[in-house]
């Protein structure tokens, strides 16, 4: 164990390792000058380069990149372009909103997927299978904005029931946390699915019922804990995505998440902004693996044993 | 920053109409008190006024600060402000500015002529790496400062606390303009230097509204400054809230949680606002100083040929692309918007004329037509008018492939004189930083625009009109405005008779919505040169 998770980290290093020299490379080529934008419209070429200069964009590409991996071991992000803040300190000013609408957003999903997805495997091939899976399918090829837009319209503009935008309160995250949740669902329930239709024709489900248990003991203690386990794994996935910013649910709620950071950075070609939200991202789904990877052991003794 | 603000709209109607003239509404009078909510779709940069450069906080920055003239309320009129008087030399060199005594800093401390000088030191300083250093190349010095061989500006001077001297190294009919521009806003320097690159989200100025809150991505929270110099503002104070979808805060503002949608109406919902008398009061929409146009790179062959330009202007059918905006424009026929100084309303321009523009490419031996490339941005509706723009280029024989990506993309590729051959200029049509012609000729037309990663997409550069034009500039007196408007006139209309680097396609409306307690006239929401106008704008109840 101890060694598959140092195996782990020394993967997530260079995977990180990867992405900062993929980012990089990508940005660094991109047909925009920051330093054009940022002199502004009545600058001379002369204050154009004094900019570069500064911002340290006239030196070779890899000397460029060696600063800022320098930076990175300091925790440095670098400073915002346009905003001329620290990268860093913006992006933790946004953890929390993402964290919140993360977990929030996941429990929906879950809960959703796992009732639904068990209720379609006892009933299987029956009227209710249909309808769960015929609802999963629209759920996930259902466009997030479009999902975003209609819960809005209904349940905060005409009906009243929540607020438009914003974040804060509990009321808040509702439709947010709804929107994320129904589209994700779908997967979940398709999932727990086909796990419980396995699981139930295993012996020791036939087992458990020979012995005379309840329907709802069998399924609640010896099929659903050993249906989880690709929901592990898919939360782990979720985790990683989801602190890599929901961008659309973020921009029509006006969450104030890394998504809608992430968004605006990209449109101004903020390119520290950029970079520190996909190293942050990056990072989090690598966590995300790794602690699904580690939580799935404890699940299955199947895996303890290798 | 410099393209968010070149996407907005600092709009304009009355040149010269002071706002008491103006007709008020029998129970529409300014009202002192209360607060109101704006809201955002994008988070500010900066409140920074030698950085701050884009139409979103451009108004709130010239609310936290003031400068030595400023503009009278919806009006292009300069007025002073911080400065209580001002005497310019009668060979226009000279200017000499008198403090207002009564002007503080929100830190308690008063506003000194040091101030003045350190701030605009600090605004041409390439180390505040800020857009604004080359409005202030006609004072003596100021471009030594700029390529960094001095560290102070010689031509201002501080003979005592209350006493500011411009020299300038030529007349320049535009100077009071450039100092009432927000990168001429007083800070004050022990507190610029004590936070540094903090400063623009800790703002202290001596404006009509202090920063209390800023948390980033969601709010920041304006109060009345108490001890401003002026008797505004009419608010105790505003919110302006961050990450609002437009869509969704035109939804709220019609259930009243929202006083002011600065992102304007999405085309979506526009038409159906607008035929709603319900919506009638709440929808501002005017003329501003934008043209959209085509820019056509004189560099490149074959457009290098002046009758393949003017073939392109003949070929482009406004009236459609107009069309596409739901009629929230009018057709542009020159470089100068209607609403500015110079704008010829004899010179009808190029006409639509395909059997003409044919005419011209055969004579230029391209009877065949050819192959090019349209640049324009992404973002709708341009792609759709880059389309139509594509189709009208077709029916005389030209194929246009379109390159639509990201504004900087395309703002880089126009700066770039080997890269874009045509560049569809919406969503970054020129809007003037001042209400006067010179801003629409140097940085876009004239030589010095025309350098990488500069704003002269089409790379025009004729030293005669250059010559011209800095004629027109050095006439500074004020009794020659007429004269000088006449001049540039015929400057603008000269290069495009005579060179068609452009196709001026049209000029864009600016519409704002607003709640219905909002009260004051539509100048203050859509102002000439401040966008919205925090210290004049009220709320009824």
């Amino acid at each position: 164990m101890a060694l598959l998770l140092a195996q782990r980290m020394m993967q997530a290093v260079a995977i990180l390792f990867g992405v900062a020299l993929v980012t990089f490379l990508l940005l660094h080529f991109l047909p925009a000058d920051p330093a054009a934008l940022i002199a502004g419209r009545s600058a001379s070429a002369q204050m154009i380069a004094n900019v570069r200069h500064q911002l340290g964009l006239d030196l070779p590409i890899v000397q460029q990149f060696w600063h800022y991996l320098k930076g990175l071991l300091r925790g440095d992000l670098g400073r915002s372009y346009i905003q001329r803040s620290e990268v860093a300190a913006l992006i933790a000013s946004r953890i929390p909103a993402t964290l919140v609408l993360m977990v929030t957003g996941i429990l929906v999903e879950v809960s959703l997927g796992l009732l639904f997805g068990t209720l379609a495997a006892l009933k299987r091939n029956g009227i209710a299978d249909r309808l769960v899976m015929t609802l999963a399918f629209v759920g996930v090829s259902s466009p997030q904005f479009v999902v975003a837009l209609l819960l809005l319209y209904v349940f905060a503009a005409t009906l009243g029931w929540f607020p438009m935008s914003g974040y804060g309160t509990p009321a808040h995250v509702v439709l947010p946390a709804l929107t994320l949740g129904l589209l994700g669902a779908g997967w979940y329930a398709r999932m727990v699915r086909s796990a419980m239709i396995d699981v139930l024709n295993q012996d020791y489900v036939r087992t458990a019922r020979a012995k005379g248990l309840s329907q709802s003991r069998v399924i609640l203690r010896h099929a659903l804990p050993n249906a989880l386990l690709p929901v592990v794994a898919m939360i782990g996935i979720d985790v990683g995505q989801f602190m890599g910013g929901v961008v659309v649910v973020e921009a029509v709620y006006g969450w104030p998440g890394i998504g809608q950071l992430a968004w605006q950075a990209v449109q101004q070609v903020d390119v520290p902004i950029i970079m520190g939200v996909t190293l942050v991202s990056s990072l989090a789904i690598v966590i995300g693996n790794l602690l699904a990877d580690s939580l799935a052991p404890v699940l299955d003794p199947r895996i303890r044993g290798r | 920053m410099t393209m968010t603000w070149l996407k907005t709209t600092t709009a304009a109607l009355a040149l010269t109409t002071a706002l008491a003239v103006l007709p008020a509404k029998a129970a529409d009078v300014p009202v002192q008190g209360g607060t109101i909510i704006v809201t955002y779709k994008d988070d500010m940069a900066t409140l920074d006024p030698a950085i701050g450069y884009d139409w979103q906080n451009w108004s709130m920055i010239n609310g936290l600060f003031s400068r030595l003239v400023d503009y009278k309320f919806g009006t292009t009129e300069i007025v002073p402000s911080l400065a209580e008087s001002f005497t310019i030399s009668p060979d226009g060199l000279v200017y000499t500015f008198k403090l207002n005594p009564k002007a503080k800093f929100t830190n308690g401390r008063k506003v000194v002529a040091a101030d003045i000088k350190y701030s605009i030191e600090r605004a041409v300083n390439p180390k505040t790496q800020g857009p604004g250093g080359g409005f202030y190349h006609s004072i003596v010095g100021a471009d030594k400062m700029t390529d960094g061989s001095a560290t102070t500006i010689s031509g201002i001077e501080t003979p005592d606390d209350a006493t500011v001297k411009f020299t300038l190294a030529q007349a320049d009919a535009t100077f009071l303009n450039v100092l009432a521009l927000n990168f001429s806003s007083a800070v004050p320097k022990e507190v610029v230097e004590q936070d540094g690159a903090d400063f623009g989200k800790k703002p202290v100025g001596s404006g009509a509204f202090l920063l209390k809150e800023w948390v980033s991505g969601q709010r920041l929270v304006f109060a009345r400054n108490t001890d401003y110099f002026r008797e505004r503002p009419n608010l105790d104070g505003f919110t302006v809230e961050i990450g609002q979808e437009p869509l969704v805060a035109i939804l709220r503002l019609q259930k009243g949680e929202v006083d002011i949608a600065g992102d304007g109406i999405p085309p979506a919902k526009y038409l159906e606002m607008k035929k709603s008398p319900d919506a009638a009061d709440m929808i501002v929409d005017r003329a501003q100083f934008e043209t959209s146009y085509i820019t056509i790179n004189t560099t490149k062959k074959p457009f290098d040929d002046v009758r393949v330009r003017q073939a392109l202007n003949m070929a482009i059918n406004k009236d459609r692309i107009i069309r596409i905006i739901n009629g929230r424009a009018t057709p542009a026929s020159q470089v100068l918007p209607p609403l500015m100084p110079g704008y010829d309303e004899s010179y009808k321009g190029y006409p639509f004329d395909i059997v003409k523009a044919k005419q011209l490419l055969a004579e230029a031996g391209l009877k065949d037509g050819f192959s090019t490339e349209l640049w324009a941005m992404n973002t709708d509706p341009n792609p759709r008018i880059a389309q139509a723009i594509q189709q009208d280029l077709a029916a005389i024989g030209i194929k246009a492939e379109i390159k639509a990506l990201a504004q900087p993309q395309v703002i880089a590729a126009g700066g770039n004189k080997d890269q874009s051959a045509l560049t569809w200029s919406g969503g970054m049509g020129w809007i003037a930083d001042f209400p006067d012609p010179s801003d629409f000729y140097g940085p876009i037309l004239g030589c010095g625009g025309a350098v990488t990663g500069g704003w002269n997409w089409s790379w025009y550069c004729d030293k005669t009109f250059e010559d011209r034009a800095t004629k027109a500039d050095a006439m500074s007196d004020p009794k020659q405005r007429d004269e000088r408007s006449k001049v540039w006139a015929q400057i603008f209309t000269d290069i495009q008779t005579q060179a068609a680097p452009w196709v001026p396609v049209f000029n864009e409306r600016r519409v704002v919505a607003k709640s219905k307690r909002m009260g004051g006239p539509d100048e203050i929401y859509i102002d000439p040169t401040r966008v919205i106008d925090y210290e004049a704008i009220y709320a009824k109840n």
